[in-house]
């Protein structure tokens, strides 16, 4: 096949540089279809390491003399130096991993190749995300019904085969809702919060236009959702755009839902960066991370200067008006922004861990990212890995998931041997038969050894909505993750261990009572 | 009580310091002879102590009435509304009186009274004997004594009666240096490090304006070098920037030269005995600001963290603005510099600033207790307290403000001490015995006068106000509560954490919330870690006792050849409620200060708390028929 073109060469003598705090590998360097491998040869401890040539974001190389010197910067925020003996031999690497590293086909990539032991394929890819929603959804109302209009992928290719809408509401009107907005992402539920019987739903922008056109069908299918929820309850459509970017959008022929055509409906504009500016502000925030001689002063202000927290804010803050709004004032929200799948997403999914104790558990955090997320490679979703971090600060005892499970889920999203986060949406997923040919992630992190790794020892259970504090005094750096590398907190680590050998001594003494049930962590 | 004119004021409103929208609690305010006390109408009770209030504002009168800003030491702000103007220029004025005291005897703790008899009290003086530590240290030695020179604070009356010296320095030398030195504060020992034999000495500034040498200072570093026999070089630590010292820093060069020509002529036959001499000694400056620029700094911080709607680069902008991490980091890396040259170099070090009672006790007890483990302990943390801080003469009473005095004499210099600690307690999380509730308390109570522990500004002081027979110690009652201050990570065996070596890169100095915000509860981690893992290791050390017990219960019953049966009743017996603890402790309020007599305002986690945006407001305004808050808030709390 074509990896054997773009490998330029067999191996090379190497040593490799993983950090201030990790000593020096020597060995043979060799590269294949999806690895970058070093063996240091037999003795040595690890006898082998492994490099998956997808996370690999930049690669500079250097020669000088008789050898030459390849600098990798990871998608894991990793920065890796190989010296390598021979000229040809690290420009030869260099190629290959360039070509390699930035093969497009899904197919071809190492997810398609992976089958560890122990796991067998087809494992944990059962979640069929709407339709096991729904059956939460109809065990407490009626007003909501699954459907599968969208079977073909023709009114949303960005969508699933099903979708639960309003039961009132016809496909013929759903297939009308979806021409009139951005990508036929027209409005469908994302969470039904029982306590209140209010909904959250989820579009792209209506396709308004300079005219201002309307479309009564989505008109009647915003309507219905308030008469299902009950009589006279008030919607609230959170625009992540501000007021003057979402009439300019009219230009385009976007827009927003004009105040007359949808009565009960109102409309709130939250700002969000997305996309380039978010994107912009993540390199800067890494790279004043990896600056560790930098002054006191000098951190503050690229602290200050990249605005990443200032988006952590955001995004929570928007998130906890959007869940205080069906919580606290009964009403119905409709999140959107331009196309719906970036902003969007992570408010919605936020508001559900902020109301939705199920969603804190493990399989219901694995579930909602399931059901919420399109795309998992962009900041994005670091954003939301980071806000949810930031509730997991404030609320210990809440997540069933710790600090490993956020970051598991990053290095992932980026660069993975599983096929959970290839594609960007569920019709691509099914042309590449993701399901039937890769291991699902779920499956690989449910696995009972992966588990200390992933879980919060402290979890106990909490029925109640967890509002966080969303003042610059109460968000952190996540430094977890973006000193991962380079400052790496060793102490704390050892402190989380006893935190755990705490936690597991508490099951054991309380388990060796009466009967001697081991309490094994669920899948 | 003359100053009290009125005790009790109604429909008085407490507003949200960080409410945007005036959100308010309204209530009773009353005046007691010691507190400022506010019940709201949900019976919940802030208690603010006279001596804590730092600042008392009378703001212009407005149409809902009255407002009254009161600033505390412990950084709680309190923002009243009072209804009448009357009232407010009352409370106001007593206020005033109140929270300034002009004599030491009107202070609090010459009138508290835990109901202890005088052998309780005298017992809990005793409870930190510095006479003990010195032991601890391995004191006296061949090379270390117990000098006399200052037993009736005839040389320093700044300094301890006690006062450890080099042997070889005899009286004169003693006194010749403290004459040689600002405020009489000659060189002495503040920490011996048994097994290097180097120490850590203080003392003050050379007095200004000397013109040639002074011998017998000369001896005292001499024999301070001398009475380390693994090292002979030793540091002299200036403290303070080295820009305002060039020209004190070039007469101490001068003096260097000096030491030459004294080494010439002892070639020549005449001068010194042997090698030690000035010459020994390496001079380094660390850049601690004075306390003006720390007061300053301080203030500005908590003009940042105060004002209302911070965005994110507001808030990292003025902390940059307020250097206060900076000179945090200042103070660290100082003390880190002391505790390598003892580890690394076997060096003993003279630690000084100007008059060496400020940034001389920050850097020599931070670096005692990155050395020495038994610092890291609740008791051992005490004695530090008690030895470089109170014994050695860090004005409290002047630098809290104690009295009615020169403000220009306040500065948050222990405080910054406290925040030095906190921030190793985060780096090291196992390395300390006491958590930040410790750290919080003792910075309560170093302005309430409520013990007389930080009462006056040195020892002498302290003895001629008869602090051990009219008020109480502090101590004492800290140990009595000291389960609220267990670190449950704590490892006391570690050999890893034996010497602490912080790593003082940018990143790990953060903004202390706990400490600024300690009264804002609404910016604070609705769950608390430490309650919870304390809770389970109070638990575990009582299952297992229980399983202990019921083993040797089964023991006993199978010696009396009883069936299993039995014992499986036995068993189920036991303490099904604590899984049911577990849940339950997670969804209480949580309280960084373990909560004493006098209850804090708590709120509870609601999003209107939270302030999300102005937006909230807006859901209320289209229809004025929804939930109020204050339904709310009740469903939340209940």
């Amino acid at each position: 096949m074509e990896f054997s073109e773009l490998i330029r060469t067999g191996q090379a003598q190497a040593e490799l540089l993983r950090g201030p705090e990790m000593p020096p590998l020597r060995g043979t360097l060799c590269v294949t279809g999806h690895h970058l491998l070093l063996s240091p040869g037999p003795q040595a401890t690890p006898d082998l390491w492994l490099l998956l040539l997808r996370s690999v974001d930049s690669i500079e190389k250097r020669v000088a003399g008789d050898a030459g010197t390849i600098t990798l910067r990871c998608k894991d925020l990793r920065v890796l130096q190989l010296d390598i003996e021979g000229v040809e031999a690290t420009l030869d690497i260099a190629r290959s991993i360039e070509a390699l590293s930035s093969l497009e086909s899904v197919i071809t990539s190492f997810p398609f190749f992976y089958r560890p032991k122990g796991l067998r394929l087809g494992e944990s890819w059962h979640f069929h995300p709407p339709e096991r929603y729904y059956k939460r959804v109809a065990r407490e109302t009626r007003a909501w019904r699954l459907s599968e209009a969208n079977e073909d992928f023709s009114l949303c290719p960005s969508y699933p085969r099903a979708v639960i809408v309003p039961r009132t509401v016809d496909d013929d009107a759903l297939a009308r809702s979806a021409r009139f907005r951005q990508g036929g992402r027209f409005p469908v539920l994302s969470y039904y919060h029982a306590p209140s019987g209010t909904v959250l739903l989820r579009s792209s922008q209506p396709l308004t236009g300079p005219q201002k056109r309307r479309c009564a069908e989505d008109e009647e299918l915003l309507q219905a959702v308030l008469a299902g929820a009950r009589p006279g309850a008030r919607g609230f459509i959170v625009d992540t755009r501000s007021a003057q970017a979402a009439k300019q959008a009219r230009m385009t022929g976007g827009g927003t839902e004009a105040k007359s055509a949808y009565p009960g409906w109102k409309r709130l504009h939250r700002p969000l960066e997305r996309g380039r500016p978010l994107q912009e502000s993540f390199v800067h925030l890494v790279e004043a991370c990896g600056d560790l001689e930098q002054s006191m002063d000098r951190w503050l202000s690229r602290l200050d200067g990249c605005h990443w927290l200032s988006h952590v804010k955001a995004a929570l803050s928007t998130a906890c008006l959007a869940a205080q709004g069906m919580e606290w004032e009964g009403a119905c929200i409709l999140v959107h922004g331009a196309e719906g799948t970036d902003s969007t997403l992570l408010v919605t999914s936020l508001a559900q861990l902020i109301l939705d104790p199920l969603s804190r558990t493990m399989a219901g955090f694995q579930e909602l990212i399931e059901r919420e997320w399109i795309q998992h490679e962009a900041p994005i979703f670091l954003l939301f890995l980071d806000c949810v971090w930031q509730l997991g600060r404030q609320f210990p005892l809440s997540l069933e998931f710790g600090e490993g499970m956020l970051l598991a889920l990053f290095d992932h999203s980026y660069a993975s041997p599983f096929g959970t986060f290839l594609c960007n949406s569920e019709k691509e997923r099914c042309l590449c038969e993701v399901r039937t040919r890769t291991h699902s992630l779920w499956s690989g992190l449910n696995q009972p050894k992966e588990q200390r790794k992933l879980r919060n020892p402290l979890y106990a259970p909490n029925p109640l909505a967890i509002w966080p504090s969303v003042e610059p005094q109460s968000l952190r750096l996540w430094q977890g993750l973006f000193l991962r590398w380079t400052h790496p907190p060793e102490p704390s680590e050892v402190a989380w261990e006893k935190v755990w050998q705490i936690a597991t001594d508490q099951e054991k003494t309380e388990g060796s009572q009466p009967t001697d049930s081991a309490s094994e962590p669920q899948p | 009580m003359e100053h009290i004119r009125t005790t009790k004021v109604e429909q008085v409103k407490l507003l949200d310091r960080f409410s945007t929208s005036n959100k308010s609690l309204t209530g009773t305010l009353y005046l007691t002879a010691t507190h400022l006390l506010f019940i709201d109408s949900h019976q919940k009770e802030t208690w603010i102590l006279h001596h804590h209030i730092a600042l008392v504002e009378k703001l212009a009168l407005t149409t809902s009435g009255c407002p009254l800003v009161i600033q505390c030491k412990n950084f709680r702000i309190v923002h009243f509304i009072v209804p009448r103007e009357r009232d407010c220029h009352d409370i106001y004025n007593s206020l005033l009186q109140l929270s300034k005291q002009a004599k030491y005897e009107d202070l609090y703790a010459f009138s508290y009274n835990p109901k202890q008899n005088d052998s309780e009290r005298l017992r809990g003086w005793q409870l930190v004997d510095l006479t003990e530590e010195y032991k601890r240290m391995g004191l006296p030695n061949s090379n270390w004594q117990l000098s006399d020179a200052n037993r009736d604070y005839k040389i320093c009356e700044t300094y301890p009666r006690e006062l450890y010296v080099p042997r070889i320095a005899s009286k004169p030398i003693i006194v010749g240096s403290s004459k040689f030195r600002s405020k009489g504060r000659f060189p002495v020992l503040s920490y011996y490090h048994q097994n290097k034999e180097a120490a850590i000495c203080r003392c003050s500034q050379p007095l200004s304006g000397f013109s040639a040498r002074c011998l017998e200072d000369e001896h005292l570093l001499q024999a301070i070098s001398k009475a380390n026999p693994a090292n002979r070089y030793m540091y002299v630590m200036d403290t303070r920037p080295r820009h305002r010292m060039q020209s004190w820093w070039a007469t101490q060069k001068d003096i260097g030269r000096i030491i030459l020509n004294a080494m010439a002529n002892r070639a020549a036959g005449k001068g010194y005995e042997n090698e030690d001499n000035y010459s020994n000694i390496r001079f380094q400056f660390v850049g601690i600001e004075n306390i003006h620029v720390m007061r300053s700094s301080l203030q500005k911080l908590l003009e940042v963290s105060g004002s209302r709607g911070l965005s994110v680069s507001d808030f990292y902008s003025g902390l940059e603005g307020a250097g206060w991490l900076r000179h945090i980091k200042a103070v660290t890396d100082a003390a880190i510099f002391l505790a390598k040259a003892i580890m690394v170099e076997n060096a003993s070090v003279l630690v000084h600033c100007s008059d060496g009672w400020d940034r001389t006790s920050q850097v020599c007890s931070l670096g005692s207790l990155l050395l020495d483990p038994y610092y890291r302990t609740i008791r051992g943390f005490m004695v530090l307290i008690e030895k470089d801080w109170i014994s050695f003469g860090h004005k409290y009473s002047d630098r809290c403000g104690h009295l009615d005095g020169d403000p220009k004499e306040v500065s948050p210099v222990f405080t910054q001490f406290l925040e030095c600690v906190w921030h190793l307690t985060e780096q090291f999380p196992q390395a300390f015995e006491f958590n930040e509730a410790f750290l919080l308390q003792i910075h309560e109570h170093i302005h309430s006068c409520q013990f007389g522990n930080f009462i006056g500004n040195c020892q002498k002081e302290r003895e001629e106000l008869k602090l051990k027979e009219k008020t109480y110690s502090l101590w004492p009652f800290l140990l009595h509560d000291q389960k609220k201050y267990f670190n449950p990570l704590y490892s006391s065996t570690s050999q890893k954490l034996a010497v602490l070596e912080p790593n003082t890169v940018s990143f790990n100095f953060k903004f202390w919330r706990n400490m600024y915000h300690q009264f804002d509860r609404t910016l604070h981690p609705r769950q608390s870690v430490f309650n919870i893992i304390m809770n389970m290791n109070e638990q575990n050390k009582q299952l297992q006792k229980d399983v202990k017990d019921l083993e040797s219960q089964i023991k006993q019953h199978k010696n009396k050849q009883t069936d299993g049966v039995l014992t499986k009743e036995l068993l189920n017996s036991v303490r099904p409620e604590s899984p049911a603890l577990k849940t339950s402790l997670c969804l209480k309020e949580q309280t960084l200060l373990p909560v004493k007599d006098a209850l804090r305002t708590v709120e509870g986690s609601s999003p209107a708390d939270n302030r999300y945006s102005e937006y909230a407001d807006e859901f209320s305004k289209a229809e004025p028929a929804v939930v109020s808050s204050e339904y709310g808030v009740a469903r939340m709390t209940c």
